[in-house]
This record gives C-alpha cells, structure tokens and sequence, in this order.
C-alpha cells in the first residue's frame, strides 16, 4: 500500500503551482471570465506546452499516460486556480470519449492535435429531461445509406461556443431511458442545421444550448459502436466524476485557507475573530471536511485507474456525496465567516463557493449519488 | 498511488487470519458480536492466548516482548481482529502504561512491572480524571505529600475504568504547588490493595458497572512508585495520550457493526419489505458508509505518510472526531432498527447473554438501546470531541 505521490507526480503538482502563482492571479482569472471567448487562448496554448494536454493519453499519440490519479492532480490545481480553460470539456469528456470508444483513425487525427492544444472538444449529453440519467437521450438519429441525419436539442454543453468540434449522444434505436440504442456521434460545430444559443454560467464558466434540424453527418462519423455506447458514457462520466471530486479538493483547500487567514487577521470586539471558539470549531468542521474529502477524492481516482467495477461507482459516488456536503460545510461556512465581505463580487471566496456548489449538481448531485452508493 | 498489500504483506494477513480462526473462542466471538458485556476472565482468557503467540503487544519494542511489525502489519492485525469480534484488549497496562515505563520507567521498574502486564497476569487502571477535572485534566487537586519514602496521597480519581478489575492504577498527583497548574504534576503507581484505596462503583447508563470513583485516603505510596522525575508528570501524561493512535479510528470495528446492521435491517419488516429496503432507511445506513468510507481513506493516508517516516500526529484528534461520529451513528440506526424491540431492559441478559429464555423479539435486540446509550461516551472520552476540535484549531489552523 502506498499513497504517497511518486516523484513524476510531486514534479507536476509544483509545475502547476507554480502556473497557478505566475500567471493565474484571481483578478486576471474574472477578467477572462467576463469577456470574450471566457478564458485566454494564450493560458491554453501554454496548458498545452506543460503537456497537461496529454496527461490522460497513451504515448503513441503524444501523451503521457499519467492515469487517473495524474488527472486527480491537474484537476486539483484547476481547482485551487478556478481555471476557466476548458480543460474538463475537451480533455476529460470528449478526449476520454475518443480515447476509449474511437476508432484508431479518429484516434489518430483527433488526439494529437487536441494534445497540441490545436483542437478543442465539447460533449452535449444533457437534454430538458435527462437530469442525471445517462440513458435519457431523445436526439434521434436516423440511418440512412451514407449518412445519418440528428435532429434535437441538447443543453448546457459546456465550452461549445470555442470547440472545433462537439460529440453528441444520439438515440439510433429504442426509446428515451433504454440503455440500448445510444450512439456517439462526431460533429464540425459549424455543421449545417445546428443551432446555438451560448450563456455564462453561474461560476463564470460558458455553456451553450444546442439545436439540432436533420444534421447531415457520415457514417464514419459514428464514434465507437453503433448503439452501444452507453457503457462508455458512464465510464467516461464516472472519470470525470472523480475528476470533479479532486477539482473540489482544490476549491475546498482554498475555501478553507482564505477562512482561517481571515479569521486571524479580522478584528472585532478587539480581538482576531480566530480567539472565538465557536468560530475556532466551524474552521475545524471545514479542515476535516476538507482532508475526508481530500480521502475519498484519491480514492476515487485509485479505483477509476483499476478496479471492478462496483467499486468504481461505490468510490465516485462517495466522493461526490462527499462533495455535494461540502456545499454547505465548507462553503457556506467560509461565506458566513467572512461576514458581509463574503457576499460580494469582489472576493474571490464567493466565487470558490459558486464552484462548489455548481460541481455538486454536475454529473449527479449528492441525493442521486447516495441512492447510486446504496445500490452498488 | 494503490492499496495493494505486498506479497508478504497478503502472507501475513493470511496467517493472521489463520490465527484467529483456529484460536480465537467461539463463545467470546457470539458475546461481542452480540454485544454481551464482557468479564474480566473473558479479556484474560484471550490475551493470555495472545501472549503465547507472541502477539500481545504489537507497540511494545521488540526487547521488552514486542513483534516488531511494521505499521501496515499493525494496521493488517487490527483489521483482521476487528472482522474476527475480538474482543478489544484491556488498554490501560499494554497500550498505555507499558510505553510509559518503557521510555521513563527505572530498570527496577520495567522488570517488576512489565513481564506481568504483557502475560495479563497484572490488571492496571488509570487515575487521570477527578470529580473536578475532566476536559480540563491539569487542574486535578490530588495530593501527594513527601514524607521520607513514602508519598502520602490524598484525593480522588473516577471514571476508573475497571478499577474494581485493578491490581495497580497509575495516577497524576499534585506534588507542589507553581504558578502554571501543567507544572507540579507527578507520575505515581499505587497499588490497589493498599490501605486507604476504596472504590465505588459508578452505575453508566446503561445501567451497568463498568467505570468507578476511586477514594484515595492517606494512601502511603514508596517513592520507587513514582516515574521519572518529580513535577515531570504533565510531559508523561502527554507523551502517554499521544501514544500508539493507529487504530484510534476503530474502522475495522464499524466496518463489522455496518455488515451487522445490515444483517438486522433485512430481517426486520417494514411496510411489507425488509427494513433495508426502505429508502429512507438504506440512505441513512449509505451516509454513515460514505463517512466510513473516508474516514479509512484518512486512517490509510496516515498510515501512508507515517510508513514514510512523516508525522501524522495531526491527524489522530480528526480520526478520534470522525470515529467517534460514525460510531455513534451507527448505534443509533442498530437501536432504530429493533423498533419495538429496543424497549424491554433485562439486565441479565446484558450480563450473561439469553439462557434457555425465549428472546422478546430478535435475539439481539434487547443490548441494541443499552449499546446506543452506553457509546455516547465515546465522544466524551480520551479527550471529548470538543477538546479535539481545540486541539486542530490551535495545532493545524494556527488559530
């Protein structure tokens, strides 16, 4: 047993603190939020040139096979950083999509160039009435001898607005919740036919509602198998899932940071607020929320790298349990300890917390994954 | 990064495993499984088996009869007793006291004492706590007063866990009196049968004995009982609570109680099904798995980072919190679940298990409200849960 990080690990996290500490100041991080495409095509060419880009990819395409746990790293600091680079869109969801269900061509024309950070990727699986059921997919594609033609909406699909191209989960067979009868499918945004309406989101990210009227596409543009790809949506899911978790450790760690300095320095009835045991002991709550969470953060990721199957979902879902409890432990807390600072725009407390709480109701909030826990 | 135990390691799990399947008694098994109250023959019967096997003191140095395992092998021990029900082993000589002698003890003192702690043929107890020091241990008013060889001690000291089990108790004792109350604390043993001892015992409430108040009246105490040096004994009493908090967790141990509620709440029918069914039942038994799922992700990540010769001192007061939490959770669920059950209170059935009687309902409900009762002491002993909260705020936060 060994959870100590190797060498090459502790190597990438001071590689990325040191990005964070540079060239990620919070002001400058809101700035990219707020304007234009909501982050810096400079920060993703320079992601790209740290090889962050390749951590999950095997070596024959440019990558660097780090795993899982490595990914737990990366997403550790996009965490500490509120990092607004579409990292999780392209690399985590629709990179793992093409490393695990796509042919070896499309592997090899689509991976190196996202790895050089040359392309970006979104995934639309979300539609009105899925929630967090995968298996809810009502964008129909029908067959036709050389093509397929995709006609629905999707929704808030992360990053679309900058992607080059988006994977969308198409129903080819069955009805809406069959697990049957999903398919992927590999789309040029600019395809004729789609439509696309693009928002902030609450924690300063960007998404995008997607239509989609009789979309022409080819036959190879079917990623993995016809039909079958929903093990390999809910695999992809759940390894976001965990990479989530480590993102929430980030955000967690920060949370915490800032409340107890916060707690030192700020003087009232002439004292640090620090001295008050009542406020002392929320700190605790959220320094042991914080290392549990950390726990079952690694966790997560040990077991997404290599273990059956059950144990994976037990291990995510707890983890993302864990994180949607963290919303109000760590989160509200850091909030009501700052007073009224905490609910102003200009801290960047309350845009940790905007994080936090918007992880929980991604992928699964903590209700859906305690019911997912208790029946793995 | 991976749990993977070593080959030797997986060998040694094996064979402990083993051990305890071929020797360890049935009947202890049943009383702990069903939460029987445990005697003192019971502790002494396993641990003397243990001594044989050379097993009895993992924390001990290998000279003194340690096993010189490893960290991951202790961690491996605790994990495959706690799936056996062991009983957990009387603490107060083998895992407290023992250490203390070992580092400050004179050589006197090792041999007379530690041979019969390590065969349970010696029964310890501690006299930390007074009626008016508890969370606040170095305000203790006990007295030791100098008097050529001898210590005259006057005073008292409760919540002594099987005292009335005791031979010898080791206490702190005021031996001056200085400007900072940490200072002027010494380290005695007394012996149990010297004149001026009494004990009464303290009914918890589970309506049972287990803990006493100790009664120490002129107590004439040779100086060769004290330890270290006089006025040392706050830096004793600390090094002793630091000591040896691998398992302070008690995961292996929930774990088991988990598997037990589970057993119990599919038994039980609820609205036509089994209780473990109901949603609302099986998501509050899936938090408490969550929290246990953590919270042995933390014990490993200490054990890791301890392997590694790192400090993981910081972490015992959250494990102490967390375990305790989780614990007690669980016994409320194991109480819930009996439904009307957890109501009749038959007091020798606590003691000695069902006879030839019939159980009102199922066998093991009659100890489940008794048990939730009894472990709201885990959260308030060995430090209370607030303390511990101190202890992060000031060690870890800075605050």
């Amino acid at each position: 047993m060994n959870l100590e990080f190797t060498e090459e690990q502790v190597l990438l996290q001071d590689t990325l603190n040191r990005f964070l500490q540079n060239d990620y100041a919070f002001e400058q991080r809101q700035k990219l939020s707020r304007q234009g495409i909501g982050y810096s095509e400079q920060n993703w060419q320079i992601l790209a040139e740290m090889g962050l880009l390749g951590i999950l990819f095997e070596e024959e395409y440019g990558g660097f096979n780090f795993g899982a746990t490595g990914l737990m790293i990366v997403m550790e600091a996009i965490g500490k950083g509120l990092i607004v680079e579409p990292y999780l869109a392209t690399v985590v969801l629709a990179g793992q999509l093409i490393q695990k269900a796509g042919s070896t061509d499309q592997k090899q024309t689509l991976l190196p160039e996202l790895i050089e950070g040359k392309l970006k990727l979104a995934f639309a699986y979300v539609e009105r009435q899925s929630r967090y059921d995968l298996s809810s997919v009502a964008l129909k594609a029908e067959k036709y001898a050389t093509s397929f033609s995709l006609t629905g909406k999707k929704s808030v699909v992360f990053n679309a607005e900058t992607a080059d191209k988006i994977i969308v989960t198409a129903r080819t067979s069955g009805g809406d919740g069959d697990k049957s009868g999903i398919s992927l499918f590999l789309l040029d945004k600019d395809s004729p036919g789609i439509t696309m309406q693009h928002y902030h989101t609450v924690d300063g990210l960007r998404a995008s509602e997607l239509s989609f009227d009789q979309v022409e596409v080819g036959l190879d543009a079917l990623v993995g198998e016809l039909d079958n790809a929903f093990p390999v949506i809910e695999s992809v899911i759940d390894s976001a899932s965990a990479a989530i978790c480590a993102e929430g450790v980030g955000v967690i760690s920060q949370l915490r940071e800032r409340t107890v300095e916060y707690l030192k320095i700020r003087k009232q009835f002439s004292q640090p607020l620090g001295h008050f045991q009542v406020l002392q002991h929320r700190a605790v709550d959220m320094f042991m929320a914080e290392e549990q969470m950390r726990s079952l953060a690694y966790l997560a990721s040990i077991r997404i790298e290599g273990s059956a199957r059950n144990e994976q979902v037990k291990a995510v879902s707890a983890a993302k349990v864990y994180l949607g409890d963290a919303r109000s432990v760590v989160g509200e807390q850091a909030v009501q300890l700052h007073g009224g600072i905490g609910v102003t725009d200009e801290l960047d407390v309350a845009h940790y917390y905007k994080r936090l709480t918007m992880l929980n109701n991604l992928f699964g909030d903590r209700d859906f994954h305690l019911q997912r826990f208790s029946q793995a | 990064m991976d749990f993977d135990y070593t080959p030797e390691e997986k060998d040694f799990q094996q064979e402990v495993r083993m051990f305890l399947k071929n020797n360890y008694p049935k009947n202890l098994q049943d009383k702990v499984a069903k939460g029987v109250a445990l005697k003192k023959e019971d502790y002494v019967f396993w641990q003397k088996i243990l001594y044989k096997k050379g097993w009895i003191a993992p924390s001990w140095p290998v000279e003194y009869g340690g096993t010189g395992w490893t960290l991951t092998q202790k961690y491996i021990f605790e994990e495959e007793c706690g799936a056996a029900n062991c009983l957990r082993l009387t603490s107060f000589g083998l895992v407290m006291i023992a250490p203390v002698l070992i580092k400050y003890g004179s050589e006197e003192q090792k041999q007379k004492y530690l041979p019969d702690i390590l065969s349970s043929d010696a029964w310890w107890a501690q006299g930390y706590s007074e009626p008016n020091a508890g969370s606040d241990l170095a305000s203790l008013q006990t007295r030791a007063e100098r008097k050529g060889d001898f210590y005259f001690v006057n005073g008292s000291k409760t919540w002594t866990t099987h005292g009335h089990y005791a031979d010898m108790m080791f206490v702190l004792v005021r031996t001056s009196k200085e400007d900072k109350k940490q200072k002027g604390i010494s380290f005695l043993l007394i012996d149990m049968t010297s004149p001026g001892v009494s004990i009464e015992p303290i009914i918890t409430i589970d309506g049972l004995h287990v803990v006493n108040q100790v009664f120490l009246d002129d107590v004439k105490v040779p100086i060769d009982n004290l330890i270290g040096v006089e006025g040392e004994g706050w830096t004793i009493a600390k090094y002793l609570l630091q000591h040896e908090r691998t398992n302070i967790a008690q995961v292996p141990r929930s774990k088991k109680q988990i598997e037990r509620l589970k057993l119990l709440s599919k038994k039980e029918i609820h609205n036509g099904k089994p209780l473990l069914e109901d949603p609302f039942f099986s998501a509050k038994i899936a938090e408490i798995e969550v929290e246990l799922l953590a919270l042995e992700m933390t014990s490993l990540r200490a054990l890791s980072k301890a392997s590694a010769g790192a400090s993981s001192n910081s972490t015992s007061s959250l494990l102490k919190i967390k375990g305790t939490e989780v614990q007690q959770k669980i016994t409320v669920l194991l109480m819930e679940a009996m439904g009307y059950f957890s109501m009749p209170y038959i007091k020798d059935v606590l003691i000695d298990g069902w006879q030839d009687e019939v159980p009102i309902g199922p066998e093991e409900a009659a100890f489940l409200a008794p048990h939730y009762f009894d472990w709201r002491k885990t959260s308030i002993y060995g430090g209370s849960n607030e303390i511990q909260k101190n202890i992060i705020a000031k060690v870890v936060l800075g605050l």
